[in-house]
């Protein structure tokens, strides 16, 4: 017993978070896996060098290319045009990933300012609500429709086919799917605006910009990332039926839904076609959900420490 | 003397064996898989195929047409020609003569008065009846006597033949639908479901959307046929599993077009139990060069119309490298297989009329390279050629369907290699088709350099296939985007052949003057640039006997000849 293990060093709230989330067995697996796919799709096309969208302009090489199973030279195999089915994952992945990050980044950050709002102020509630059954009431699929052919044009012209697309999509996906998160949010508001700690800090003067940040805002951090987390899956899915439509990135463009659905057509022949694709946005989609299984634990305080 | 009694005797066997072999209902039971489930028997009051080709089972027409396009004889005793007087030397008006002694399957005789009803029943004007088209421009059909029809024509008809030839229009009883004229045509579902014909066989048992059963037509025309006992029609499913049924399972004997990618064609090849068979129609898969600029900076009303002349793609040299850098015969075996065949022209059928323009079938990347440095778009950077700093850049649109997107994938990658820049664009097929004169994204608008799709055309003389390429049929905007000449190809010319093509009676001359049109629009212009000439597949069992796939007419045109194979 020295006198230097008496003082202790001061704790910080981050590190609180990070020892708590490190107990979570799941989430931690998660977070390694989640960065795995993220190294995968971001550095590997610096090693993995091969063009995802090369197609052999000799025919006769071109047909000797097609359909080939696993082997050194395409480790996962190629698809019917004899295009790398390596690379074609690894571009497709940087694109699902973003969007489903980016759409679900608008979507959380437009339904917690939604909810917040709704179930702090009163007199915003009615409006608020009302405008959220009404985006609940519109059909997704007519209103992404109307805003590609409004839109993708100018965007195309501004930004190029392919950046205007990513804006478009992230865009639409992010706008139509705020609501269910508003709706948790408001109602978590609402019973926790009547405890006793808000009281407490109301009757001292705290403004109510503060209150929220402050008391309101960490007390609901576990809904949202659950919703999130939901959120990255659909946004993956929503990415790739609206490229299956024709509505999304031009057809060459590979993103892990599309690469899906094309190998849907082959699945009996070559199962791998579709397990690839499958495999990645399964794994995304659950490391997702546990790492907000495992944040939603370490952000409450009432969780943490015990 | 025993033993060559005994000898003859067999010999006798022998030799009335197939005799006895041939006699009606034979062969017992057949199994025909539509992956469309037909939903009623009447074609007047269906425009699917599914339920015009099962129709046919039961109701004929006077004349159809053969596996090779040509027509023959059905219920008429012969086809009525200029030669042979039925069709009068003005064009105006054409006879039919019926063959005598036919009886529909309920033993009443058929007469004129059946043809001239099934023509009242159609053109009626409270009826709707699907097939109006057939009975277009006629002003009058009459009974001459009991086997003698007239339809006299409102204007001289260079092809006369439209009238009650092919499924399309059959006859129907007048007996029957009697009381199902005009509006009341959709009510008698027990007549649409189980017409009464002259066909080789008759409906016993129709279910909705289901099962169709049929057995022989004992006052079939013929002693000896049909071969098979019953039929029985089954629907639903898809090409896939319609396929699988008949060359893996082995569960039916017929499945009904079969479109199916190659790859899946070969597997299924190998199960052993049947076979695929393919007829070429007319439909052509091409692309299609835009002669208008589709660029996003012109106002709206003048993108796409004729006001302003594509600034690339108006050189006929930029468009025939691109073209000559298409290998065709690659774009078959990805996409086809045994369903498509290479092509060069716009009307690729049938033979008599049909170029025989061949240029294109092989790929020349080196020549289409030459002919873009001499037309002036030289390599700039990235490989990307350029003329007064204009970037060799293309927007290739067409359908969502994963073989043009594949197509898309290796046209783009040899225009690649040839130094022109591609962006490709993939529309839901019922908003490219959809013709709505609202989207941006239709194929008639055309707001991309080039696209792709197919089309084809009715009946065997493509008179008004090739008429859709006349200056003012090009879709624009008084025309609320409407038209078929979606390429804005504009030569007088073209429009002077084609005004002496309608003008004109003898089928050489025609066929002639058919094969220039298809030049000048492909191998002289490079305006429509065809890939494959694509087919109809269909699957039969290998103990299915007389299948002879006819894309000019029903499917199951040749029914009463199908029989088992030993």
């Amino acid at each position: 017993m020295t006198d230097t293990s008496v003082i202790e060093k001061p704790r910080n709230q981050w590190a609180d978070v990070w020892a708590q989330f490190k107990t979570h067995k799941g989430a931690v697996i998660g977070l390694a896996v989640f960065i795995g796919l993220v190294f995968f799709v971001s550095l590997g096309p610096f090693i993995w060098t091969k063009d995802p969208t090369y197609i052999n302009p000799n025919a006769a090489e071109m047909i000797k290319t097609r359909n080939k199973p696993p082997s050194w030279e395409f480790p996962l195999g190629t698809d019917q045009l004899g295009r790398d089915m390596l690379a074609r994952m690894m571009k497709g992945g940087q694109v699902s990933i973003a969007v489903g990050m980016v759409a679900m980044s608008i979507s959380i950050l437009l339904g917690t300012l939604v909810g917040v709002m709704a179930g702090y102020f009163k007199r915003l509630d009615g409006p608020l609500m009302r405008l959220t059954d009404l985006f609940l009431a519109l059909p997704l699929l007519p209103l992404l429709l109307v805003m590609v052919m409004l839109f993708r044009d100018p965007l195309a012209r501004a930004m190029g086919p392919e950046g205007g697309t990513f804006l478009l999509i992230v865009f639409a996906i992010g706008v139509t799917s705020w609501m269910q998160a508003a709706r948790i949010v408001r109602g978590e508001v609402l019973a926790l605006k009547e405890r006793e700690f808000v009281l407490a800090a109301r009757s001292i003067g705290t403004p109510p910009r503060r209150m929220i940040l402050r008391h309101i805002l960490p007390n609901v951090v576990s809904p949202i990332m659950v919703s999130a987390t939901l959120g990255i899956a659909s946004a993956i899915i929503t990415e790739s039926a609206l490229s299956f439509l024709g509505l999304g990135f031009p057809p060459d463009f590979p993103t892990w839904g599309r690469l899906l659905f094309d190998g849907v057509d082959y699945i009996q022949q070559y199962p791998e076609r579709v397990m690839w694709p499958g495999i990645a946005i399964s794994l995304t989609v659950l490391s997702v959900n546990y790492i907000g299984d495992g944040l939603r634990d370490a952000l409450d305080p009432r969780i943490r420490g015990r | 003397m025993k033993l060559k009694t005994a000898l003859l005797g067999a010999a006798a066997c022998l030799a009335f064996a197939p005799a006895a072999f041939a006699e009606r209902g034979s062969d017992g039971n057949v199994k025909i898989l539509y992956s469309q489930a037909v939903s009623i028997m009447n074609a007047y009051l269906s425009g699917g195929t599914k339920d015009i080709e099962v129709g046919s089972l039961v109701l004929e027409p006077l004349a159809g047409y053969d596996s090779k396009g040509e027509i023959f004889p059905r219920l008429a005793a012969e086809i009525p020609t200029l030669a042979n007087g039925g069709v009068s030397a003005d064009q105006t008006s054409i006879t039919w003569k019926l063959q005598p002694g036919i009886l529909w399957a309920d033993g009443t005789p058929f007469t004129s008065a059946d043809v001239v009803f099934s023509y009242e029943y159609c053109t009626h004007p409270e009826g709707g009846c699907a097939q109006g088209a057939k009975y277009e421009g006629i002003a009058s059909v009459e009974a001459l006597d009991d086997l003698t029809v007239k339809v006299t024509f409102t204007g001289p008809k260079p092809n006369p033949y439209t009238a009650f030839v092919g499924a399309t229009s059959p006859i129907i009883q007048k007996a029957q639908f009697e009381a199902c004229i005009g509006a009341a045509a959709p009510t008698c579902t027990e007549a649409n479901f189980a017409p009464i014909g002259t066909g080789p066989f008759r409906v016993t048992d129709f279910k909705v959307n289901d099962t169709v059963e049929l057995e022989a037509n004992p006052n079939y025309r013929h002693a000896d046929k049909p071969k098979f006992a019953t039929v029985s029609v089954k629907g639903g499913g898809d090409a896939a599993g319609a396929a699988r049924a008949v060359m893996e399972t082995g569960e039916f004997d017929y499945a009904w077009n079969t479109q199916i990618n190659p790859e899946l064609q070969a597997q299924m090849n190998a199960g052993g139990k049947g076979k695929f068979v393919s007829g070429f129609g007319t439909l052509v898969e091409r692309i299609e060069m835009n002669m208008t600029d589709p660029s996003p900076s012109l106002p709206e009303g003048e993108r796409s119309t004729t006001k302003h002349p594509h600034p690339i793609l108006s050189d006929i040299r930029v468009r025939k490298a691109l073209s000559m850098a298409i290998d065709r015969g690659l774009l078959v075996e990805v996409g086809y297989g045994e369903a498509g065949r290479v092509t060069c022209n716009l009307v690729p059928a049938p033979e008599a009329w049909a170029s025989d323009n061949t240029d294109c079938v092989n790929q020349d990347m080196e020549g289409a390279k030459a002919l873009l440095d001499e037309a002036g778009w030289t390599v700039g950077a990235n490989g990307i050629r350029e003329k007064d700093g204009v970037p060799l850049k293309l927007l290739y649109q067409t359908s969502v369907n994963p073989v043009r997107q594949d197509f898309q994938a290796l046209v783009k990658s040899w225009w690649n290699e040839l130094g022109v820049d591609v962006e490709l664009k993939a529309v839901d097929a019922g908003v490219f088709f959809g013709g709505d004169p609202g989207s941006p994204d239709t194929f008639q608008k055309f707001y991309a350099d080039v696209e792709m799709y197919a089309n084809n055309f009715d009946g065997t003389d493509p008179e008004a296939y090739l008429s859709n390429y006349l200056c003012d049929k090009a879709p624009r905007p008084e025309t609320q985007w409407q038209g078929e000449n979606v390429n804005r190809f504009c030569d007088p010319a073209y429009d002077e052949l084609v005004r002496t093509f309608a003008a004109s009676t003898d089928p050489t001359e025609r066929q002639g003057i058919a094969k220039k049109l298809n030049d000048m629009l492909t191998k002289d212009s490079y305006t429509i640039v065809p890939l494959v000439h694509r087919g109809r597949l269909s699957a039969h069992s290998n103990s299915l006997g007389g299948v002879d796939l006819n894309v000019w007419d029903t499917e199951l045109w040749n029914v009463e000849d199908w029989h088992r194979v030993q």
